[in-house]
Order: C-alpha cells, then structure tokens, then sequence
C-alpha cells in the first residue's frame, strides 16, 4: 500500500504529472470571481466563504480523471487487479494520493485566497477546518466517480456529471461551516456533520469503488 | 410458482402483454376523469383561487418522481443479488420516466409558484431535493447511455443507483438544514388530521391512480422494447458467428 | 502444484468465444496457445489470471500464484526503470530486483526514465516484473511483440529458468521460443452459439 502510495505522489510531482494544476484553477477562479460580481469588498466578504468551497471543489473536480485514468490506459489497473493488494485498499490508497496532491494544497492555499476576496478574519479558522475536513470526502467521492467511468472514452464531462449530485451534501455543510464562520455564529453542527460524511465514505464507499472497478476490468 | 418466475424474459413478455392494454386503458380513463373532475368540477380555493387545479398535475408526478426512483433502487438491488436482466432492463426502462415525471413536478410546481410565491423558482428544500433528484437521474441515463457492454452497464447503473440513494438522502437533509423553505408541507397523508379538503381530495386519488396506472403501463412497454432490442442483437450476434 | 483448466467457457461482451476447453499444466512445464487472431486467446488468458468470470467451467491454480503480462504492462513514463520495478516489487513483497534486471539486460538503463526507453526495451521491463512478482505461475498473452532476437533469447531463457525451478507458464504466441512445451491449438474450442450470460436470456432466443 505505501508503494503504491508513494509511486502515485511521484508520479504527481514529476513533470506532466498535472501537480499544481488545481491550485492554478483554484486561484484563477478566485481571481475571476470579482470580475464577474463587482470590487465591492462588502458585497466579495459575504459571498468569500461559499466562492472559496466551490473554487476548491470545482479544482478537486478537475483532476478527478486521473485518479485511475492513466493506469487504466497503461495496462497498471489489470496488473493490480492481479496483485495480493486487496482493490479496496488500492482506491483508497489512490483517493488519498489524490487527496495529498490535490485537496491538502487547496486547503493550505484557501486563507492566502481568501485575503483576495476580503474573508472577514473570524472566517479563517472555520473555512480552513471545513475545507480540512470536508475536502477528503470530495476526493474519495472522486474516486468512485472515476472508478465508475474509467473505461469510458473522454468519459470526462459524463464524471462530472455523475460526481457533482454526490459532492452536495459535503459542499453544503462545508460551505455552511464556513459561511457561520466568517459571520460569527456557532460552526459545530455543520462541521460536525461534514465529519460523518467524511468519515462514512472513507469507511464505506471504497467498497463500492472497488466493486465499480473490478466490473470495469473484467 | 414464484414471483421469481417472472424474472424469465418469456414469462415476463406473455404476462406484461396481457398487463398493458388494461394498465393503459384504464390510465387514460382515471386521467380523464380525474382531470376534468378536478379542473372543471372543483370549487376555487379560498385562497389560491383556481391556480389550486394544477395540483391534480403537480402533486402525482412529484409523487411518481421519488417513486418511480425507489422502485429503480428496488430492481437494480435485484440485479445485483439475483442477477435477473428483466430487472436491469426494467430500470433502464423506468429512469426516462422519471426523468419526465420530474420535470413535470418542476415545471409544474414553477407554474404553481409564480402567482403564489411570486416567484418561478426559489431555493427552497423540496424544490431544491426535486432538481437534484432531475441531476441524479440525468447522471443515471448517461452512464446506461455510454457503456457499451449491457451487463457492464447494468452493473455499473445498478450500484450507482446505490449509491446515489444515500446521496439523495444525504442530500434532502442536508437542504432541509441549508434552508427552511417555502413549500407547504404534505398535502396528503393516512395518518394527518389536516388533509386537502375531501373535495379536493378524491379527484386528486383518481389523477394519483392514473400517473401510476401511466408509469406501469409506459414501463412494461419500455421494458418489453428493451428485451426486444435485447434479443435482435443477440440474434444479430449469433449471425455473425453461424 | 499445478494449473488445471476444466471444460472452461469464456465470453467477451457476454456473447461466448470459446468453450469446452480442458488442460493441465504441471509444475515445470509449459503450453503454448495457438490459434487466429479473434478466437479468444486473450479472453481466455484474462479469465485464467482471474480478471474475469468465466463462463462455465473451473480454473484450478493455488490462491495469489498466477502472474500476467499482456499487451500493455503497466509501464510509467515518468518513472526510471528501476523505480518502475521496485513498485512492482514492494507491491508483491518481494524487494530484491537485481536479478530481474540482469535477467533482462536492463541494468545499462536502470536509471534512465521508462518513456524513454524503446518499444522492445519496454516490453523487457515489463517481462522483468514477471521476475519481481515471484509467482509460481506466468500467464503470458503475446510476449515477444516487438522483441527483437536478442531479447527473444533473453526471454526464453527467463521461461527456462522459471520452468527448471518449478514454475508453469502459459503462453500465448505464435513464435518459436525453443522451449520443450506443448501446443494447444484453441480454433477447434470456438463458441457455436452466441450464449448470454445467463440461462434466463438464453432461454428467450
């Protein structure tokens, strides 16, 4: 498992590996937000919160593709199906590659982004900690959304179209936790409820990307 | 004899055969009577006025739109432990219908909404659960749509299916807590002293029989294609191999 | 140990390719699968390294014992040939990949990324995970595609070995490797009806 860990962060950092990519499309996102609503910095701190999720959820979504795309492609998935590695194990080892190249730099990036569209300094703390504890179920999600069409050609936008339903529960209350938080009020029920989802699709939905997986390879 | 029997293609066409022409007869009956009792010899609402009538549209197509994806839920869990391809097909056969089913509710209910609320749409919870439903259904048709091999897709299909009914669950509450809405509540229940008015009432059971009358009689005949289609490109198949 | 395969039916896009196909391999021994392009040898090997059901029929091999190679192996560009391998290697708990690389003549481009590597190099590597993988039996569709005679003989003496210690290997190939296998012409197992996968449809045709 930690080989397969490891290989998978390599392979992310080396050239080509689309590293970095998500953060650009995050910034960019927030760059662009106060074209399109006004400079008005009233009006940009209100709406920091929920333009900050959706920005790291729409970055987390764009490289959800190479989740299992590329081994797929290459022949690595047969050769793992083969392996004493259970596929369960495997999906979740590739969910939290994803997760440490993907949604860790998003979260450590969010507070320098949030300084850009005006985050009251209350908001801070909560943004960080949802999108801390809310960002892991994004890619875990993910990855039984790419499981699911991996053996689809420029199966990409149907991905999308099959994750962002799922991604709703999470963006609420992540985007919720963050919104409170950035107005004062109490942040404990939404996060607490981000942290059941989080946790129960780390514990239960492998199973099912697993499952996904093994039809697609057969 | 068991129900199970059913599950075999050859049963399953003789029985829907003779099921359909009653199922669609006697929907086309409940719908008319049930529309034209409902629209033309109901009293205006004292509030709403007879912007009320489009309850006899909106509230059996809302229901059939949660319904006709718990019965998917239903027989996708039969393919996946019995592996039966009538039930595959048969929840291909109905995501369509829901599909329309729910957007009939939305639009509907927008229509509803503009004189009422003043507005055509509002975030409000049972609105919102309506279009993410539409999104679930939309993601499910694609997916049957773009695999190729059926029993992958069935597969596939199937534990999406799953899956997604935990989001939608997921998601109804998560709403409900994003947003306490507009919408009233249930307009109709067994157990609810505060029910639509009886006159309101029975032509709302009659439209109700008639959409599920409609939705059986549209997914036999959807059902029955599908195997139809099955069997010319296995026969196709064979061809090709003879 | 032994690989036994009993009336065995394989199917790709659930209409059937092949059928009735038995044979037993010993330890030490090999096959060799002949048969046209589009007969289903690779369907066949897929569902002997247990990627997919067969249709009918058992596979009898021990658990976690078959290794296989095809077509694409699982090659990453951006890695060099040694970090290629020692994944491989850590995956199968094995570790050591000095002998698969002498095996295979790779040591010269250990440290080279694998893109840059030729097509026959590739293949190379991938039949060096073969070695890493330590398992008792090789399931291999198509080998020498795009090796050249050097490597042929690399590989084949790679088979011998594996077979003098007691390994099996099921090959697929329409080349001489020299070995002392025997032959099995799959053509005479091709499918006569399409059947689905499972009674229920079949019954409706």
């Amino acid at each position: 498992m930690k080989a397969l860990l490891v290989r998978d962060l390599r392979l992310a950092i080396r050239a080509g590996g689309g590293f970095g990519l998500g953060l650009a499309f995050f910034l960019i996102v927030t760059v662009l937000v106060p074209f399109g609503v006004g400079p008005q910095s009233a009006l940009l701190s209100t709406i920091a919160p929920g333009i900050l999720w959706l920005g790291a959820l729409l970055a987390c979504l764009l490289s959800l593709d190479r989740i299992l795309a590329l081994d797929w492609e290459d022949g690595t998935l047969d050769l793992l199906a083969c392996a004493p590695l259970p596929m369960e194990a495997a999906v979740s080892v590739k969910a939290l590659a994803h997760w440490l190249t993907t949604g860790l730099p998003l979260v450590i990036a969010a507070p320098l982004f949030a300084l850009l569209l005006n985050l009251p300094s209350a908001g801070y703390a909560p943004l960080v900690l949802s999108l801390l504890l809310g960002t892991p179920a994004l890619s875990v999600i993910g990855t039984f959304g790419a499981a699911l069409t991996v053996g689809i050609k420029r199966g990409g936008l149907l991905l999308s179209l099959l994750v962002l339903p799922l991604y709703v529960p999470t963006l609420i209350y992540g985007a919720e936790a963050a919104r409170r938080g950035a107005a004062g009020l109490d942040t404990s029920t939404p996060l607490i409820m981000l942290a059941g989802i989080t946790f129960g699709v780390i514990a239960l939905l492998p199973f099912a990307s697993a499952a996904v997986l093994r039809v697609n390879i057969r | 004899m068991s129900l199970w029997e059913y599950a075999n293609p050859v049963k399953f066409m003789a029985l829907s055969g003779r099921i359909l022409p009653w199922a669609a007869w006697l929907s086309g009956i409940c719908l008319v009577v049930g529309l034209i009792w409902g629209f033309f010899f109901t009293p205006d609402d004292f509030r709403q006025g007879s912007t009320v009538k489009i309850i006899y549209l909106h509230v059996p197509s809302a229901l059939m739109a949660i319904n006709i994806w718990m019965m998917m839920l239903v027989t996708s869990l039969v393919w996946i432990i019995r592996r039966h391809h009538v039930s595959a097909l048969a929840a291909k056969a109905a995501a369509p219908i829901g599909v329309a089913m729910t957007l009939i509710a939305l639009i509907t209910g927008a229509i509803w909404g503009q004189p009422m609320w003043g507005t055509w749409w509002a975030w409000d919870p049972r609105l919102t659960s309506f279009l993410i439903l539409f999104l679930f259904y939309l993601g499910y048709i694609a997916l049957w749509a773009a695999i190729e091999d059926n029993d992958t897709a069935a597969d596939l299909t199937s534990i999406l299916c799953l899956v997604g009914s935990v989001f939608a669950v997921l998601s109804r509450y998560a709403v409900n807590f994003w947003n306490q809405g507009l919408h009233q509540g249930a307009s109709l229940s067994l157990d609810k002293e505060k029910n639509v008015a009886d006159v309101f009432y029975f032509p709302l059971l009659v439209c109700i029989a008639g959409f599920v009358l409609l939705f059986i009689a549209l997914v036999l005949l959807r059902t029955r294609t599908e195997i139809r289609a099955r069997r010319a490109s296995a026969l196709l198949a064979r061809e090709r191999m003879a | 140990m032994q690989l036994a395969v009993d009336t065995l039916s394989v199917a790709r896009g659930g209409i059937a390719v092949l059928e009735g196909l038995s044979f037993r391999v010993e330890a030490g021994k090999a096959l060799i699968l002949r048969g046209p392009n589009g007969i289903g040898k690779t369907t066949l090997l897929r569902s002997i390294a247990g990627l997919q059901p067969p249709l009918n029929g058992t596979i009898d091999a021990p658990e976690d014992s078959i290794a296989y190679a095809a077509h694409s192996d699982g090659i990453k560009h951006v890695l060099t040939v040694r970090e290629n391998l020692e994944f491989w290697a850590e995956v199968f708990g094995t570790g050591d990949i000095t002998s698969a690389l002498h095996a295979f003549a790779l040591e010269p481009l250990a440290s080279r990324p694998a893109g840059a590597l030729s097509a026959g190099q590739k293949r190379r590597l991938g039949l060096a995970r073969l070695l890493v993988s330590a398992r008792p039996i090789w399931v291999l569709d198509e080998p020498t595609v795009s090796l050249d005679v050097d490597a042929v003989a690399m590989f084949a003496d790679a088979i011998g070995s594996h077979l003098s210690s007691g390994g099996i290997a099921l090959i697929a190939t329409h080349i001489d490797l020299g070995l002392d296998a025997d032959i099995l012409d799959v053509a005479p197992f091709k499918a006569r009806a399409p059947l689905a996968r499972d009674d229920a449809m079949e019954g409706f045709l």
